[in-house]
């Protein structure tokens, strides 16, 4: 295998892993206002992901360094074309961010609702858009020869993004109530346990209708397998969670968005950026790619670190593993 | 695109860089700083179980954290500038920048937020050694950080280890070792370190000496007292590590970038030996000067190592690099080189001046009273952090108008795809939603500052096999 499809499938394993693990808590912070009755109850559902959700945003950081670094073109097209949707993601993740860290900081009740407003909005807008945005990248935008990309706003808005906007955000909302199934105890573990089937049940719609619309667009076998496996892993979550298995369907959700995601990528492949006006404007794996020797370089590291990096962090999931519920939240 | 729209969005683009940047560059000092000094203490009271150090670990630990929340929002931002508002730069330099910034997520900023997280919420769930070594991982994380960004700022610097390929155009790396350790890069990162724990230092001191001067009757003085004198020595060795560093760095500007010292001089003409301004009046632009006051032959030290050597002046550089590169300005905007070069040394000195002054009020156990030290102490760590914007604002714009030096100018670097009211709507939305975080900021940094170290006589226990209905000893 040539370096430049060694670093496309890092990407690839870069956004995957970004989105299997930052699905879950852009959907608990989503389901506050759902889940969360009272201070305490939102205080449990936010302190399920406290531990871990830097480290769960810092693939996605890797994931744009990778792509700077592998795919410079990708990189330098993709983030100045999709110019909005990007900057609105940014504020969404700057006010999610803090929100996390400053809400317990004082005890007034319109300080705490300001924030939980902020991590609702902040997770909900990157939860569409980030959809949005890749159902754009698979469906290719008009580039013109030079790669720079001359559609305005409206292109980015067709309805196949649409959907894969609905699609993200059905997706994470129920990955988010699976993990809080898995997570919590109590009250708050019956009702998400409850939740997370019917959510689950619009989210295999969704994705079965999108994951079809976008094998029409553009496929492969791959892209085919995975996407059957996607949907197949999502019945299963949803049926686990039905008989309150939620391992297991904590597992059939990572594994569906895992596959989900997959199925873009591969369907992409060669391409990284397809443009739909001149074929010349097409970014690929091979004209975007930085020199082997920067490639090889970068190779060396991910093979060295990656492993270290996923170590430490299954590990922080294992020292936190214990659920927790309203009895273990302190005073303040 | 119209042209005359072009110049604009360039324009609110560098704007929207420099804002983002220095903002981000307002924490990220403390961050640097603090994760260390706080480990140093957390280390401190793990070797002598003196509760003493455990309280103020704990209470600085806090303040760290409100800060480092907004490093790490605002971190976020810088990443994927590159590509929304500079990628044609993003795409010249990809080959060579992408790389530093790819590793120092990878092996940076992965180690530092997974162990904080292991810190923050650890306290009652790990082992004490594994929950000090937590803080440790941290810290080395945030200052490896530091490292990889720094040599990537460096290669803008003072490009190494490429080629130009002329068929693309585009800058291909050659030699990647070289570029981390590009000299610059190996004299860039101690100085920075070296002004961040000045930054650190001082917070230390500040909410320190407000304790031991405002709330004298607390059970905790001795604390303070300690808290006050530690951070005090902090500055001081930061001092002197920021002033040995930054004479290396003169040195190596004058020889890799001598437009950037002339312009922090206003040096028009070559001298040798050239005097140090240490201020003058007058018309910049070198035609009249009104007042002026020098130190003869500092200059010539300070950028060339001898008293007697020759610093060349902005007149005879832009003429040699208009015909090497081509007729056009090669000249910063040179009030702002001089004034934020001499800015930079100023503040971050005062402090150094302040930390001696708290020490000596505090010899041999006297209680310093005095409203005006005080007032002093509190204006500390505001100092430092405006030498390290300054000290940023010169080296960035003292590198002007290049945006990589010697090979893309910054107006070829920027986003052609991009609108001006494109950029317009993002500057405004960072700038806002970032003067409001500001604010929120500051004022819980106070409030948290005043609350005092807290009561630790309850230690939690570390076991984990204990009851399900135990509060966490952390919870957001
Ligand atoms: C508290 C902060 C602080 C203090 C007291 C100083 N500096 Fe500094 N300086 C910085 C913080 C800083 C900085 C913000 O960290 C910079 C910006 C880029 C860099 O490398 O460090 C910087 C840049 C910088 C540069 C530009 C390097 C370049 O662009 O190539 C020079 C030549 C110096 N410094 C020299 C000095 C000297 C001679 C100082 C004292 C006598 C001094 N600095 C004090
Ligand atoms: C180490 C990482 C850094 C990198 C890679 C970097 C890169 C850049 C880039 C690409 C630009 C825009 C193009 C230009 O105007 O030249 C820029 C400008 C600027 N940067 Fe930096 N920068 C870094 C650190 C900093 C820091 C820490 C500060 C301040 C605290 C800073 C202050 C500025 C300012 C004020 C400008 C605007 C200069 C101008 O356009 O005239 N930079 N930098
Ligand atoms: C302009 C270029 C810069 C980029 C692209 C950048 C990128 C980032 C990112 C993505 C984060 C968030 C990391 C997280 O989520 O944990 C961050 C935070 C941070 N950055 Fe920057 N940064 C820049 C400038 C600088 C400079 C000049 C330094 C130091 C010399 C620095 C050091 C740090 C530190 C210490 C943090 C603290 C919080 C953390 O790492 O999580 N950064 N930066």
């Amino acid at each position: 295998m040539d370096l430049t499809t060694i670093w496309f499938l890092l990407i690839a394993v870069l956004f995957t892993g970004y989105f299997i693990l930052e699905g879950f808590d852009f959907g608990v912070g989503m389901l506050l206002p759902v889940l969360g009755r009272d201070d305490r109850e939102r205080r449990v559902l936010i302190n399920t992901i406290g531990p871990v959700w830097d480290g769960n945003e810092v693939w996605l950081i890797t994931a744009g360094g990778a792509m700077f670094a592998a795919f410079p073109e990708w990189y330098a097209t993709l983030f100045s074309g999709f110019y909005l949707p990007l900057l609105l993601i940014l504020l969404a993740l700057i006010a999610r961010g803090v929100a996390f860290e400053y809400r317990h900081k004082r005890p007034e009740a319109s300080w705490k609702r300001r924030w939980d407003t902020a991590i609702i909005i902040g997770s909900l807008l990157p939860a569409i858009l980030w959809g949005v945005a890749f159902a754009n990248i698979l469906r290719g935008v008009p580039l013109d020869a030079d790669h720079e990309y001359v559609g305005g706003l409206l292109d980015l808005l067709n309805p196949y993004a649409l959907l894969g906007g609905a699609t993200t955000l059905a997706l994470f909302l129920t990955h988010g109530a699976v993990f809080l199934a898995l997570k919590t105890t109590g009250d708050i573990r019956e009702r998400a346990g409850a939740l997370a089937v019917r959510l689950g049940a619009g989210a295999a719609v969704l994705a079965v209708a999108f994951l079809t619309w976008t094998l029409d667009i553009r496929s492969s076998a791959a892209a085919v397998v995975l996407a059957v496996g996607a949907a197949l892993a999502l019945l299963g979550a949803v049926a686990a969670a039905r008989v309150r298995r939620e391992g297991w369907a904590f597992t059939g959700t990572a594994v569906a968005i895992g596959l989900a995601v997959a199925t873009l990528f591969a369907a992409l492949f060669p391409n990284v950026l397809p443009s739909t006006l001149d074929a010349a404007g097409t970014l690929t794996a091979t004209n975007a790619a930085s020199t082997p020797y920067t490639l090889k370089i970068m190779t060396w590291v991910a093979v060295i670190f990656t492993p270290v990096v996923l170590a430490y962090q299954g590990w922080t999931y294992w020292v936190f593993r214990k659920r927790i519920g309203v009895a273990n939240i302190p005073q303040h | 695109m119209v042209g005359g729209c072009q110049v604009d969005a360039l324009d609110v683009a560098r704007w929207q860089f420099g804002v983002t940047t220095v903002y981000h560059f307002l924490f990220v000092p403390l961050t640097i700083g603090l994760s260390v000094l706080v480990a140093i203490l957390q280390t401190m009271w793990h070797r002598t179980g003196n509760e003493r150090y455990l309280k103020l670990t704990k209470f600085y630990g806090k303040l760290f954290l409100i800060n480092f929340a907004m490093g790490v929002v605002t971190g976020i931002v810088q990443e994927f500038q590159f590509g929304m508002n500079w990628s044609d730069y993003s795409r010249f330099v990809g080959d060579i920048f992408g790389a530093p910034l790819a590793i120092e997520a990878l092996v940076a900023f992965f180690l530092e937020s997974t162990f904080i997280g292991l810190w923050i919420f650890g306290w009652d769930r790990l082992p004490k050694r594994a929950h000090l070594a937590s803080i440790w991982a941290a810290a080395i994380g945030t200052n490896l950080s530091a490292y990889f960004i720094l040599a990537a700022n460096s290669f803008m610097q003072n490009p190494v280890g490429y080629r130009i390929n002329p068929d693309s155009g585009r800058a291909e790396l050659t030699d990647f070792p070289a570029v981390l350790t590009n000299k610059v890069a190996l004299i860039t990162f101690p100085h920075t370190l070296a002004g961040s724990f000045l930054v650190a230092g001082s917070l230390i001191v500040a909410v320190g000496l407000w304790h031991v001067i405002r709330n004298r009757d607390s059970a905790d003085t001795g604390a303070y007292r300690f808290a006050t004198k530690f951070g005090s020595w902090v500055v001081l060795i930061a001092s002197a590590a920021v002033l040995f560093t930054g004479d290396i760095q003169g040195k190596i500007m004058t020889d890799v970038q001598p437009m950037k010292m002339a312009a922090a001089e206003g040096l028009y003409t070559t001298e040798s030996p050239a005097s140090f301004s240490v201020l003058t009046i007058g018309s910049l632009d070198g035609s009249r000067e009104v007042f002026a006051l020098k130190i003869p032959y500092l200059l010539s030290y300070l950028g060339t190592g001898d008293p007697n050597g020759t610093v060349h002046g902005i007149d005879d550089l832009q003429a040699q690099y208009a015909t090497q590169y081509g007729a056009g300005s090669y000249t910063p905007i040179i009030p702002v080189t001089y004034w934020s070069f001499r800015f930079m040394i100023a503040f971050g000195l005062a402090a150094g001046a302040i930390a001696l002054l708290v020490l000596w009020t505090q010899r041999k156990g006297r209680t310093p009273s005095s409203k005006w030290l005080l007032r002093a102490g509190l204006a500390m760590p505001v100092l430092p952090l405006l030498a390290n914007s300054f000290g940023w604002i010169f080296t960035e714009m003292g590198r002007q108008p290049w945006i990589v030096f010697g090979e893309m100018l910054t107006r070829n670097g920027v986003s052609r795809s991009v609108s001006l009211a494109e950029v317009l709507t993002s500057f405004t939305a960072f700038t806002l939603i970032y003067a409001t975080l500001a604010v929120i900021e500051v004022k819980l940094l106070l409030r948290y500052a005043k609350a005092g170290v807290p009561d630790v006589s309850e230690q939690p226990p570390t076991d984990d096999a204990d009851d399900a209905e135990r509060p966490l000893a952390f919870a957001y």
